[in-house]
């Protein structure tokens, strides 16, 4: 285990290996990669860590200015993965974290070898001849729905240990504090996420990069993963047969296999 | 089991397969969003009755929780019925393997009135965070009024001030210092403390300003505290307060600085040889009708400066420690020759950094030394 002073970081596999590094997307944390990360822990260094505002880590790193935009999370990554003293890191992000990896890439381009983008999106507002699926409305519905939901969430409410007995692939050690965020930084990085746009960014990117689509995603549909691989300079596309934003949750192991075959690991 | 139990449920009822897709809804569902069973069942996704916003919380939050915990609770949503109104709604749902194919079911609870209600809740929550940053830009003001906007320029003479208001600043301190001029080569520092805080705190602070500002024009600095004293008693404001007046002359090419001290901690005069009090120890204000005040002359030449603080400085806290005059005197004391800006950033730094920021109590001083020229004009 090893920490920065912004992320919890995790720290688990076998030092020796290469780093694998995973980041959760918007709405929930680090448990977000408990059906994928344990499969490379033979093999790599596995490290999974909250963004800030998230899971364990520390609110007080929060810092409304430099988190006004995802370059600010990107600044994290590259801190991280520095504090860990990685290099030639493989970055899985899902979701919004698939552009902070690209965005951390183009900053620090020698730190990263592999980039896997799973169900990313370079904007997710239409724009004149881009359909990104959602209207700005959108965002603002969203927005308050997030009011609403933080508002049935007692700030009183202890983590509560529970045991999952159909699922005792989980542990007992995943609280109901799962997906709870800091209601004020998720709602900032809930804006931030939704209102990024990083079509310019992609053409910078340089590190090869595996883009992993499922073939029906509310969030980001296929449209906008092809876009994604288009303004890539070095893209790999995968069409996972799998519906949803998670497939990391939802179908784990052909996540896993896509991700294999992109980094050369034969099972 | 009558199929009116689950048909006319109080709660709206619906199973989806793994990815969604409608398989089951009651009646009671259907009445309310005013739709058929053909419109839904193999039709339509849990995600499709959403608006734009539920879809992305769907996405980001529920399917998460529910495919790593197995259930969901009290999810806020609005459903979008056929009209396109909204039914705002909470929706409980679990994951159940029937006939060896994860469903997911759902009981969906009409939450019109509880949404109101945290409309209202959220609105209040606001309106509470827009009084507190309005209190606080009030207490700012009313605590500059109190303060110079800017020092006045006094030809050969370098004078400079500090205010640090405590803690995040919602409080006006009863902290103040001022500077004004008499007449030609002849100029009034005051700097002092009344009791307490707050609004009722400011308004002595502003009283005993401006009775210094009058009382000065006509009075040695200690005829002039003894006015304000009377001022004081006389508008019976049960607040006391502490004050260091200085008076500084043009005599014989150097000035020259009659020193009053009333109940406040004694001004400290720094110099290449060290640092020594200056003044001699007098009654506070407000209280007595009687005092006992000494105005006493000192000389300030090229390498001297004149300090006055408050009891934020002396009284910083660590464990119990107070920063005290004694190490006001050391930085004081290790100034000479360097600006009056220079001495009061040491000083105010120190004492903070002894004390811990945010600074507990609120903090005034002021510094005055003759003009690099070294020449009173």
């Amino acid at each position: 285990m090893a920490s920065n002073s912004r992320n919890q970081a995790n720290v688990s596999g076998n030092p020796a290996g290469r780093p694998i590094v995973f980041a959760h997307g918007f709405g929930c944390d680090s448990n977000m990669w408990r059906f994928v990360a344990p499969h490379y822990e033979d093999e790599f260094e596995v490290v999974t860590f909250d963004h800030v505002g998230h899971g364990q880590s520390d609110p007080s790193g929060f810092d409304a200015q430099r988190h006004s935009s995802l370059d600010g999370y990107a600044m994290d990554v590259v801190e991280l993965c520095r504090a860990l003293d990685l290099s030639d890191v493989i970055f899985v992000g899902h979701s919004v974290s698939a552009m902070i990896g690209a965005l951390a890439s183009v900053q620090e381009p020698d730190l990263f070898d592999r980039l896997v983008m799973i169900g990313p999106s370079a904007r997710y507002i239409d724009d004149v001849d881009y359909h990104g699926g959602f209207a700005e409305s959108d965002i603002n519905e969203m927005l308050e729905s997030l009011d609403s939901n933080y508002l049935g969430w007692s700030s009183a409410m202890a983590p509560v240990i529970m045991g999952n007995p159909d699922r005792p692939q989980l542990g007992a050690e995943l609280t109901a504090s799962f997906c709870r965020t800091d209601p004020t930084i998720a709602k900032h990085f809930a804006r931030v996420t939704f209102m990024s746009d990083n079509r310019d960014d992609l053409p910078a990117v340089t590190v090869p990069t595996l883009v992993l689509q499922c073939r029906s995603d509310a969030i980001a549909p296929v449209s906008v993963g092809e876009y994604v691989r288009d303004r890539l300079p070095h893209a790999t596309y995968e069409v996972l047969d799998a519906t949803g934003h998670c497939p990391n949750l939802s179908a784990p192991e052909a996540t896993i296999a896509a991700i294999d075959s992109f980094i050369g690991v034969h099972r | 089991m009558p199929d009116s139990y689950y048909e006319h449920a109080a709660c709206g009822l619906l199973t989806t397969d793994a990815d969604g897709a409608i398989v089951a809804v009651n009646e009671t569902l259907l009445t309310w969003m005013g739709v058929e069973r053909s419109d839904l069942v193999g039709e339509r996704t849990f995600s499709d009755l959403l608006t734009g916003g539920g879809r992305i919380y769907h996405e980001t939050h529920y399917a998460p929780m529910l495919a790593m915990q197995g259930f969901a609770r009290e999810l806020a949503f609005d459903l979008v019925c056929a009209d396109e109104t909204r039914l705002p709604v909470l929706v409980n749902a679990r994951t159940d393997v029937l006939d060896g194919r994860t469903v997911i079911h759902m009981a969906i609870f009409d939450a019109t009135e509880r949404r109101m209600y945290e409309r209202e809740l959220l609105a209040a929550k606001e309106d509470a965070e827009y009084s507190e940053a309005h209190a606080q830009l009030l207490a700012r003001t009313l605590q500059q009024s109190l303060l110079p906007n800017q020092l006045p320029s006094v030809p050969g003479l370098e004078i400079a001030g500090r205010y640090l208001p405590a803690g995040a600043g919602y409080e006006i301190g009863g902290d103040f210092y001022d500077v004004f001029q008499i007449g030609p080569d002849d100029w009034v520092i005051a700097l002092g403390d009344v009791q307490g805080k707050g609004v009722d705190a400011a308004v002595v602070t502003a009283l005993v300003r401006h009775s210094i500002r009058a009382a000065s024009v006509e009075h040695e600095p200690a005829g002039a505290l003894r006015i304000v004293n009377e001022v004081l008693l006389k508008a019976d404001v049960k607040r006391f307060c502490t004050v260091v007046l200085f008076r500084c002359r043009v005599s014989a090419g150097s000035w020259q600085v009659t020193v009053c001290c009333a109940g406040h901690p004694l001004p400290i005069l720094g110099s290449a040889d060290g640092a020594a009090n200056a003044g001699r120890p007098g009654t506070l204000l407000g209280v007595l009708p009687e005092l006992t005040l000494h105005d006493v002359e000192i000389r300030l030449d090229a390498t001297t400066v004149l300090v006055a603080y408050t009891d934020g400085v002396s009284e910083a806290r660590r464990d119990g420690e107070m920063f005290g005059p004694g190490r006001i005197a050391e930085v004081v004391g290790r100034a000479g020759g360097e600006s009056a800006e220079t001495v009061l950033d040491r000083l105010v730094e120190a004492a903070t950094e002894f004390g811990g920021t945010p600074n507990q109590d609120d903090i005034a001083a002021i510094a005055v030394r003759p003009a690099d020229s070294n020449t009173a004009p």
